[in-house]
């Protein structure tokens, strides 16, 4: 559509010699076009599911198709449920999840562990705080604790750091943390700063004495200290058991035995090589 | 033969530049208008709760934030700018013209993220440390932008205050007048429509800014009542939340952005009207 209106603007007060030089420029762009989606021989797999695998699984995909030309992996979000749903009834090759599967989904569907995804609240070096539980976490984010003396620091005011709506990281958070026991949602306070990585909350808690954030497991590191949740201390092991209350495995999951295409993915995704890109995105590997 | 060819090439290329402009503005207007109907272009702009994976849509606290950034950078920049147009139009030594002309100039070339890192680096410390809260903030975002819209003023501040004609100088001299009262009341005025030209291309520049605002603002959601405070401003709301957006949360994105080009339009369009009136 956009190329037609392009040419009929141009098209308009041209005289038939400028016309024909405008078809030949017009039609190469054409075949450029063309010869760059040329998709017809492409071998297809289309994974959905969790919005927080998602960003994981499109990283994985991009990887899987440098090496691996031929082939054309398509990752959709749309939630958990919906990557079951889709998978059951045969839309997509591969659905993933971040949920476990109740005991009616796990007899039909083969999952696949491909990482764990450890969320870790992190403070400022200077922060003496190291424990914190469910209640207090959620207290802190949605704006209902707002001084540091009341978690037994000094009179400060708390500087909340989140991410930005549609982070898996974000989703993760708020599902573990910010629903309470009776399944209501609360909502992030306003005055939280906003950023778009797991580096940025990082750079900002290890600046900020006042400052609380939350980011993946694989990206601690020394420049901030990461809090025990009810009296648990994040590490692979509390992680990979889900013992640390906010951890959770994320899952492919396929309808048959993989075969073909399908098979090939999972296995380089749970290969030495994909477990390190995982790694490398802040995810704790199924194995050491 | 050859002649009408380039002149046929130039044309097209010409058109194609303008073409894009028409297909963007097209495209984002097709893509944001769905969902502004669906929600409701009241609803849009005056509610303030920005959930949009849960089906809320509200801008206002983006678009209070932009204007409130934009107004403390143009303060700043027209402060800045301004004096120093006029100390380079009618005080400076030739010589200092020639070195300081082109520094000011090169400002406009440093990248964005420059001047957001030396923000972070710099002045979000600062503002944590003098004044309290977070550091990022509306004040931070306000002198980044501040000093980003500097050469943009300047050079046409400039422009306007050496194309006033040298008799009207002159002749206030001639009658008596100091040098400031010059300045006062015979130079700013004759270039005024000018100067607000800068200003107001400033402004757009401001409202603009994507990247350094990012860094320095906190991004926060709230209507921000105090300098100190974090904000959001409409450019920072597409840029943060583009990357997973999807469905209504990526038309609601492109809404955001309908409301960014109409307000750079408005400016761009007063701007020119400015200049206009002074011919």
């Amino acid at each position: 559509m956009t190329n037609r209106l392009n040419f009929l603007i141009i098209g308009k007060r041209m005289s038939l010699h400028q016309k024909s030089v405008f078809f030949a420029l017009f039609s190469a762009f054409l075949f450029l076009a063309v010869a760059g989606c040329g998709t017809g021989s492409k071998q297809k797999l289309t994974i959905a599911g969790s919005t927080s695998v998602e960003p994981f699984a499109e990283r994985l995909a991009e990887l899987y198709m440098r090496n691996h030309p031929e082939v054309e992996i398509n990752v959709q979000g749309g939630g958990s449920s919906a990557g079951i749903r889709a998978v059951t009834s045969h839309i997509c090759q591969i659905g993933m999840s971040s949920r476990h599967l109740t005991d009616e989904e796990a007899k039909t569907l083969h999952q696949f562990t491909i990482a764990y995804d450890g969320i870790v609240l992190v403070v400022n070096r200077q922060n003496p705080v190291r424990n914190l539980t469910l209640e207090q976490a959620r207290a802190l984010f949605s704006g209902r604790l707002r001084f540091w003396d009341e978690l037994g620091w000094e009179h400060r005011r708390i500087t909340l750091v989140t991410r930005e709506e549609g982070s898996g990281t974000r989703a993760s958070f708020e599902e573990m943390v910010m629903k309470d026991d009776r399944g209501e949602m609360a909502s992030f306070s306003a005055d939280a700063l906003v950023q778009d990585s797991n580096g940025a909350v990082r750079e900002i808690v290890a600046r900020d004495p006042a400052a609380i954030g939350y980011i993946s497991m694989g990206l601690v590191d020394e420049r901030c200290s990461a809090l025990s949740l009810n009296g648990i201390t994040p590490n692979d092991s509390t992680i990979r058991s889900c013992t640390y209350p906010l951890s959770r495995r994320f899952l492919f999951l396929t309808s048959s035995p993989p075969q073909g295409l399908t098979k090939q993915f999972i296995d380089y995704v749970l290969s030495p090589e994909g477990q390190r890109a995982l790694a490398e995105e802040g995810l704790t590997p199924v194995s050491e | 033969m050859r002649e009408r060819l380039i002149q046929t090439g130039l044309a097209i290329v010409a058109f194609s530049a303008v073409a894009a402009i028409f297909l963007i503005a097209i495209f984002i207007f097709f893509e944001g208008t769905p969902l502004v109907v669906k929600v409701g272009l009241l609803r849009f702009l005056a509610s303030s709760h920005w959930a949009p994976t849960k089906g809320h849509f509200g801008i206002l606290p983006m678009i209070v934030g932009s204007l409130e950034v934009t107004l403390l950078a143009i303060l700043v920049g027209a402060l800045l700018g301004l004096s120093c147009a006029l100390f380079l139009a009618e005080f400076a030594p030739r010589w200092s013209v020639r070195i300081l002309k082109p520094l000011i100039e090169l400002l406009a070339g440093i990248p964005s993220v420059v001047y957001g890192f030396i923000g972070v680096v710099v002045l979000v410390p600062w503002i944590r440390n003098t004044f309290g809260g977070p550091g990022f903030s509306v004040l931070a975002s306000g002198l980044v932008l501040g000093i980003m819209v500097l050469p943009t003023i300047i050079a046409i501040s400039l422009d306007a205050l050496q194309a006033v004609p040298l008799s009207y100088k002159e002749g206030s001299l001639a009658l008596g007048a100091t040098r400031w009262q010059t300045l006062y009341r015979v130079m700013l005025p004759a270039a005024r429509s000018g100067i607000i030209a800068g200003f107001v291309l400033g402004m757009g520049r401001a409202v603009g800014e994507t990247m350094a605002v990012i860094m320095v603002a906190g991004n926060a959601l709230t209507i921000p009542h105090s300098l100190l405070q974090p904000v959001r401003t409409l450019t920072s709301n597409i840029a943060l939340e583009m990357g997973y957006a999807t469905g209504d949360h990526q038309a609601a994105l492109f809404a955001t952005g309908m409301v960014l080009f109409i307000i750079t339009i408005l400016l761009n369009t007063i701007a020119l009207f400015a200049v206009r009136t002074r011919r």
